[in-house]
Formats: C-alpha cells, sequence, structure tokens
C-alpha cells in the first residue's frame, strides 16, 4: 500500500500502539497533523509550549510502562523542547520524540524554522535520527521505539523534513528490529551473581541501595522478596522511591544530601552495600573520597556498563536487567540452602540512629511546608501519584510522602528542572486516567510552565496543586543562608501574582491556606468537593523553614548537617 | 597513559560526531583521530590516539560502546599491534639543500613525491616519533608546510577487530 510520509507516521503510532501525542503544531509538521485530524486512534494533546509537551510525554512513561510520544516543529520548536528532552536523558527515561524539520532541499539554508535538530539533541539524547528518504521512514519508526525502550532507557529523537511527509513509499512496518551495534545485555553474568550471594551471605552490616532501575524496569516485587530473604535494610535514591514501599521496616528513608539519618550512616558505615540500579552520583554520596574512607564491599548491578565504576570502585560488578539479575539472586540464594546472616547486631545500631528522629520539625504559628506534605499523604491516603518541581519542596516531598508503590513519585532528578511539575501532573493523567494526582510545587517552580493551566482547563484534568509558597526561591535561599552569610542574591521573588486569582483566570479553582489548622480541611476539601477540578492552592509557609537533614556540597554521606529543631 | 582505540562504526551520516562529541562532552583527550571506510562500505574504522588513567580509559571504552552507531571497541595498546601515520612534508630544495633534503629523505626511507625548481614534497611513513624525529632533523626554515594523518592502527597476529 502506497502512503505518504505523514500517514506512515500515523500508521507507525498506530502500530506502536499509542494513544496520546503530546504537541504543538507548525509549518514542518502540517502534512502530521492534517493526518492526525483524519484519525481518531491517536489523541494529541495540545500544549502551550513545547517544554511542556515533552514532559507530558516524559511523565506519561514515567507513570506507566509505556512509552510517551511528543511531536513539535522545527527550529524554536525543537529548541524549546530540548529542555524536556535533556530532562528525561538525565533519568533514562523511554520517550520518542518527533519534530519537523525543513525541507530536504532546504537543509543548510538557513530556512525559516531551521535548526540543526540532530547537532542540538545529540548529547542529550540515547540516539536520534535524520530521515532523509521516505523509504527508511517506518524502519526508522521502529528502531527509535526500540531503541527507547530497550537496554537502558531514554528519549530517541525522529528529525522528519517537510517534503519526507509528502512523499509516498509503500508502507510496510517491520515486524522486529536487527541492529548489529545495538544489542543490549539481559542476562547478569552468572559467575559474578554467584560471587555476589557469597558476600551477601557473609555480610555483617549490609545495605541494600536501589534507585530509578529498579523503578524503570518494574522490580519492585522481586527487590522486596530479596531483602525479605535476607532482612537487610533498604534505602532509596530520590529516583528510587517507590521501588521499595517507605512504610516497610526495612527501609531506612532517601539517602544522600538530604536522606535521612538513618539512611546515610548505614550506608556509610556498611560493609556490603548492593547497589541496584543506582549509580553513586554527587547528590547520593557525597564527596567520592570521603565515602571510600570505609573499607566495604560493593556489588553494583546496572544495566548500563558505563554507570559501574565511574564514581567509586565496585568489588562484583554485575551488568544486566534489574528482574533477570534479582531472578538470579534469588535463585541461588535458594539454592545455597543457607540461612540469611544474623545482622541483628546491625539492626540494633540503625534503630538506635532512627531514634534521632531526624525529620522532626517544630509546628510553629506559620505553616510548615512538612506538615503540608504529611498532611496531604494522609488525605490521600498514601495513594496518590506526587508530581513536583525542584527545590526545597521537593525535597520536602520526598522525606514526607512516603511512597509505597513504584512510578509513583515523578519528580526531574537528574537535570533538576523546575516547571517539570505541572506538565508532569498532565502526562500522569493521561496515563493513568481517574488517579489522584497533586503537584507539589513552590512559588518559583510553578511559574516555569504556568501556561499550562490553560491545557488542563481544555482537557479538564483536576491536578491539585500544592504551592509551598514561601516567597522565594526557597533552595537558593538556603544555601545563600548556609554557604553565603545570608546575602539572599536574587533569591526573593517580588511582584508574585495572585495565584486564586490566576488559578480563577484559567477558569480552575483558587484557594489560599494561611493557617496551620486550615491545611487539612483545605486539601480535603479539594480532595473531595472539588475532586474533578484543578484546584490551585496556595500554601503560605515559613519562609525560613530549611531542608534537613542535609550533606554540605563536597562533604561526606555521614558529616549531615541536622535540623536545630531536633 | 597514551593508548590507541580502534572503533568500527556505521559508515553514516553524524557517526563521527557522536564520537566526537563525546570526547568533549565527557573531557576526554583526543590527539588525533582518522576515520575511513573499511573493505565494506556500511562500516566506518576510526582510531583515536588518546591519554588518560585507566579509570578513565575503561570509561571512555565503556560511552563509547553505548553509543547505537559502534559496533566494535578496542584498546590496540593492551597487546603487541603496529601503528602507523603518514606525513607529507613541503620543503625549500634549492641550492645545496636540495641534495641534501634528498639524502635525509632517503635516510628515514620517505619518498619525493612532487618536485619543483625550489621544493620538494616527501612523503614519509611511520610511527609518530620517527615523523617527528625527521621533523627535528631538518632544519627548520627550509620546512614550508606539513600535513599528518594522524595515527592509524592494527592488532598483530590473530588479532582482529572485524564484525
Amino acid at each position: 500500500m502506497t502512503l505518504t510520509g505523514a500517514e506512515i507516521v500515523i500508521r507507525c503510532l498506530q502500530e506502536e500502539k499509542v494513544d496520546y501525542v503530546f504537541g504543538y503544531p507548525g509549518g514542518s509538521v502540517l502534512h502530521i497533523y492534517d493526518e492526525l485530524f483524519k484519525q481518531d486512534d491517536i489523541k494529541h494533546i495540545l500544549v502551550r509550549h513545547e517544554q511542556a509537551a515533552v514532559h507530558a510525554a516524559d511523565a506519561y512513561s514515567r507513570s506507566s510502562d509505556r512509552v510517551g510520544v511528543a511531536l513539535v516543529t522545527s527550529g524554536p520548536g525543537v529548541t524549546n523542547a530540548v529542555t524536556g528532552i535533556a530532562t528525561a536523558y538525565m533519568d533514562s527515561i523511554p520517550m520518542v520524540v518527533l519534530c519537523g524539520q525543513v525541507p530536504t532541499y532546504y537543509i543548510g539554508q538557513d530556512a525559516f524554522q531551521e535548526c540543526d535538530t540532530v547537532g542540538i539533541t545529540r548529547p542529550c539524547v540515547k540516539h536520534n535520527f535524520l530521515v532523509k528518504d521516505v523509504k527508511d521512514l517506518a524502519a526508522t519508526m521502529k528502531k527509535a521505539f526500540h531503541i527507547a525502550k530497550t537496554g537502558r532507557p531514554g528519549p530517541v529523537v525522529v528529525d522528519i523534513p517537510k517534503d519526507i511527509t509528502a512523499n509516498k513509499c509503500e508502507f510496510d512496518y517491520p515486524a522486529s528490529v536487527q541492529m548489529r551495534s545495538y544489542n543490549p545485555v539481559v542476562k547478569g553474568h552468572l559467575g559474578q551473581i554467584k560471587k555476589a550471594v557469597q558476600m551477601l551471605l557473609e555480610a555483617k552490616q549490609p545495605i541494600i541501595y536501589t534507585g530509578g532501575g529498579v523503578v524503570l524496569s518494574d522490580a519492585s516485587e522481586k527487590l522486596v522478596k530479596l531483602a525479605k530473604r535476607l532482612n537487610f535494610p533498604v534505602t532509596n535514591t530520590l529516583m528510587g522511591l517507590g521501588g521499595y514501599p517507605a512504610t516497610d521496616k526495612q527501609f531506612v528513608g532517601m539517602l544522600g544530601m538530604h536522606g535521612t539519618y538513618e539512611a546515610n550512616m548505614t550506608m556509610q558505615h556498611a560493609d556490603v552495600v548492593l547497589a541496584i540500579g543506582a549509580r553513586f552520583d554527587d547528590r547520593v554520596i557525597g564527596n567520592p573520597e570521603h565515602f571510600g574512607e570505609v573499607a566495604r564491599k560493593i556489588i553494583h548491578v546496572d544495566i548500563d556498563p558505563s554507570s559501574i565504576s565511574k564514581r567509586v570502585k565496585v568489588d562484583v560488578p554485575i551488568v544486566g536487567n534489574v528482574p533477570d539479575v534479582l531472578d538470579e539472586l534469588l535463585k541461588l540464594l535458594e539454592e545455597s540452602g543457607k540461612a540469611a546472616p544474623d545482622v541483628s547486631a546491625w539492626w540494633q545500631q540503625i534503630d538506635a540512629w532512627r531514634g534521632k528522629n531526624c525529620l522532626g520539625y517544630k509546628q510553629k504559628s506559620l505553616i510548615e511546608p512538612q506538615y503540608v506534605v504529611e498532611k496531604l499523604y494522609e488525605v490521600t491516603g498514601g495513594d496518590a501519584f506526587i508530581t513536583s518541581d525542584v527545590g526545597q519542596h521537593q525535597m520536602f516531598a520526598a522525606q514526607y510522602y512516603k511512597f509505597d508503590k513504584p512510578r509513583r513519585w515523578i519528580n526531574s532528578g537528574g537535570l533538576g528542572t523546575m516547571g517539570v511539575g505541572l506538565p508532569y501532573a498532565m502526562g500522569v493523567l493521561f496515563a493513568n486516567p481517574g488517579a489522584q494526582v497533586a503537584c507539589i510545587t513552590g512559588e518559583g517552580s510553578i511559574q516555569m510552565c504556568i501556561q499550562e493551566l490553560s491545557t488542563c482547563k481544555q482537557f479538564e484534568l483536576p491536578v491539585k496543586i500544592i504551592n509551598l509558597n514561601n516567597g522565594m526561591l526557597g533552595m537558593v535561599r538556603q544555601w545563600q543562608e548556609m554557604f553565603y552569610s545570608k546575602r539572599y542574591s536574587q533569591s526573593y521573588v517580588t511582584s508574585i501574582p495572585d495565584f486564586v486569582k490566576l488559578a480563577e483566570a484559567y477558569g480552575h479553582v483558587g484557594m489560599r491556606i494561611e493557617k496551620p489548622e486550615d491545611v487539612e480541611p483545605a486539601l480535603k476539601k479539594a480532595f473531595t468537593e472539588y475532586k474533578d477540578r484543578l484546584v490551585f492552592m496556595d500554601f503560605i509557609i515559613d519562609p525560613e523553614a530549611n531542608v534537613f537533614p542535609m550533606v554540605a556540597a563536597g562533604k561526606g554521606l555521614s558529616e549531615m548537617i541536622l535540623s536545630e529543631d531536633l | 597513559m597514551r593508548h590507541i582505540i580502534s572503533i568500527l562504526l556505521e559508515n553514516e551520516a553524524g557517526a563521527l560526531s557522536r564520537v566526537a562529541g563525546l570526547f568533549s562532552a565527557r573531557g576526554y583527550n583526543i590527539e588525533s583521530l582518522t576515520v575511513a571506510p573499511t573493505e565494506d562500505a556500511s562500516l566506518s574504522r576510526m582510531t583515536i590516539v588518546t591519554t588518560g588513567s585507566e579509570d578513565v580509559l575503561e570509561q571512555i571504552t565503556k560511552q563509547l560502546n553505548k553509543l547505537v552507531d559502534v559496533v566494535k571497541v578496542v584498546d590496540l595498546s593492551e597487546a603487541a599491534h603496529s601503528e602507523r601515520e603518514l606525513m607529507l612534508i613541503k620543503v625549500r630544495a634549492t641550492g645545496k639543500d636540495r641534495e641534501e633534503m634528498k639524502r635525509m629523505a632517503d635516510i628515514f626511507r620517505g619518498r619525493i613525491i612532487d618536485v619543483t625548481d625550489s621544493t620538494y614534497v616527501i612523503e614519509l611513513t611511520g610511527t609518530g616519533n620517527k615523523l617527528d624525529s625527521f621533523i627535528a632533523a631538518l632544519d627548520a626554515g627550509l620546512i614550508l608546510e606539513t600535513v599528518r594523518t594522524g595515527v592509524c592502527g592494527i592488532g598483530r597476529g590473530d588479532r582482529i577487530l572485524k564484525v
């Protein structure tokens, strides 16, 4: 059957069972938009800025096991999308971004809305393609989806010149992909796994440290099985939250710069670290020299060999897909016939660290941000999808909302992109219609993609925006308070809009909450009376609240600064 | 330490920039880089000379393997290998220097491939050290122009890099 390139794009998306495309039209993608118009299988979500289209597609992936798709036009469409692409890349999120391009015969001539998409996106994609012949289009689309979701996942960009979308050829969607240059490892090396089992069985002060890899590979159940079999403490990175149930007694909390006292102390003093789908990054272990001062054995399971021995030397590297490796580990543990090592003394030590109650805070006359998150947790029964922006509110959300399920905590961990929260909430709602979705944000971050309130109105998305409004770029202010002698350079936000009126102007419900006693009733009202509406909840919070514990940049994990409230 | 990395990669537009971009983005050194298609026109072979500690080299190899266009990567300098570089050097060849230049080219087993009344172009192949020595042996004032290809290398004996 002979089809135009634009028809082929749509057919490929249908073959991939794509139900939503997040996008924004423009000159170079008009043929594709015309074909979108003629069909009903794929619904197009019109955003108000391309960055939001990519963030929404990204969150669609994060909150489901499917691949999000974004569609943008050439030139500024692409450059606006770059932040979204880089955000997804840093967190290994599978996504396909289709970009219009000027016609092939204009490329390189500085045509209207031309940019070197492949060049600009190259450092922040898993792979990208420029389609130069309509005959390659279907195979390229197939490869794009395949590459995005296999191995260590990531965003793939397909740059499609306008004439390619008009040219015709036979449509044949390949059933499978064979690439001699791309064959990700799945099974872990058996010899290494055996060594790991031996090491785990001999551990006296072990810790299981897991990251986004467990969430992305849907390995949570297997992780729980392993942890229960061994009775080892478990910590999660920011990206790994929900990978292990936070309310389980073996969970010691998030680790890292704003991790719990017990998680950081357990990690620092462990004799055996089982790292799974995590990468020992700077926000997690702090100063690698300080971390290296304690002798310990490290077992590192990761699908990406380049993540292993990148920042710390690893004793047992296991390259493989996390669920497959966990299966092997469990199997070998059973076959060993040995009981789990006695770690009761280690648990006593951990419980002593827990006794610090490091997340304790004093309730004052102003609303404390921690309190809002705790109440949100209660009101939503701990079962909401929480998106966040970047800053203090993000850390409060990570510390105080106890995620028991994977794919519920949606935030930008690697790139740390302010402005993702609202478009993330949109993506979550399209992947999980009817779910409770709250976006925990601040008055700085929310204004970075505030225009999406309009998209939320168009598609009637009942996001609950929890705006922790301290009139400050809180995390910047916290660093300036602690490390720059309180010189608050540019961290005070003036002329903050009246968010209640703003929400109403967009057709939503707005609330301002100024007293601690009003927090819970307001949240309840938002989730019951206004269940089906977007509610913008502007919480005027204590402007001096800081995030603790804190490992200052360059410091070691056990050198935490704790809250003065303790 | 100096290493010679050989890479087989898909002979596609942009593949070179992916490799070069990786080196600059991650702060790895490139001393020289050469690339050309192989006997299989769908594949290119690239040789990169780089320096770095063992840890850095391990990361370079891993990161290169991660590139979707890269088929195979090998560190040639890990075992016995041969390396060569080609230089074309244009020198002033007048008066008494004309005979001297011819003699120097012969000593270094170079070949004169272009002759005018006043210049020679000498072609010289060898390791980088040999080419450096040749340049050092000439009177600097007589060198008009040099161009070098950068190193290419191949494993000795049974060490074969092929798909």
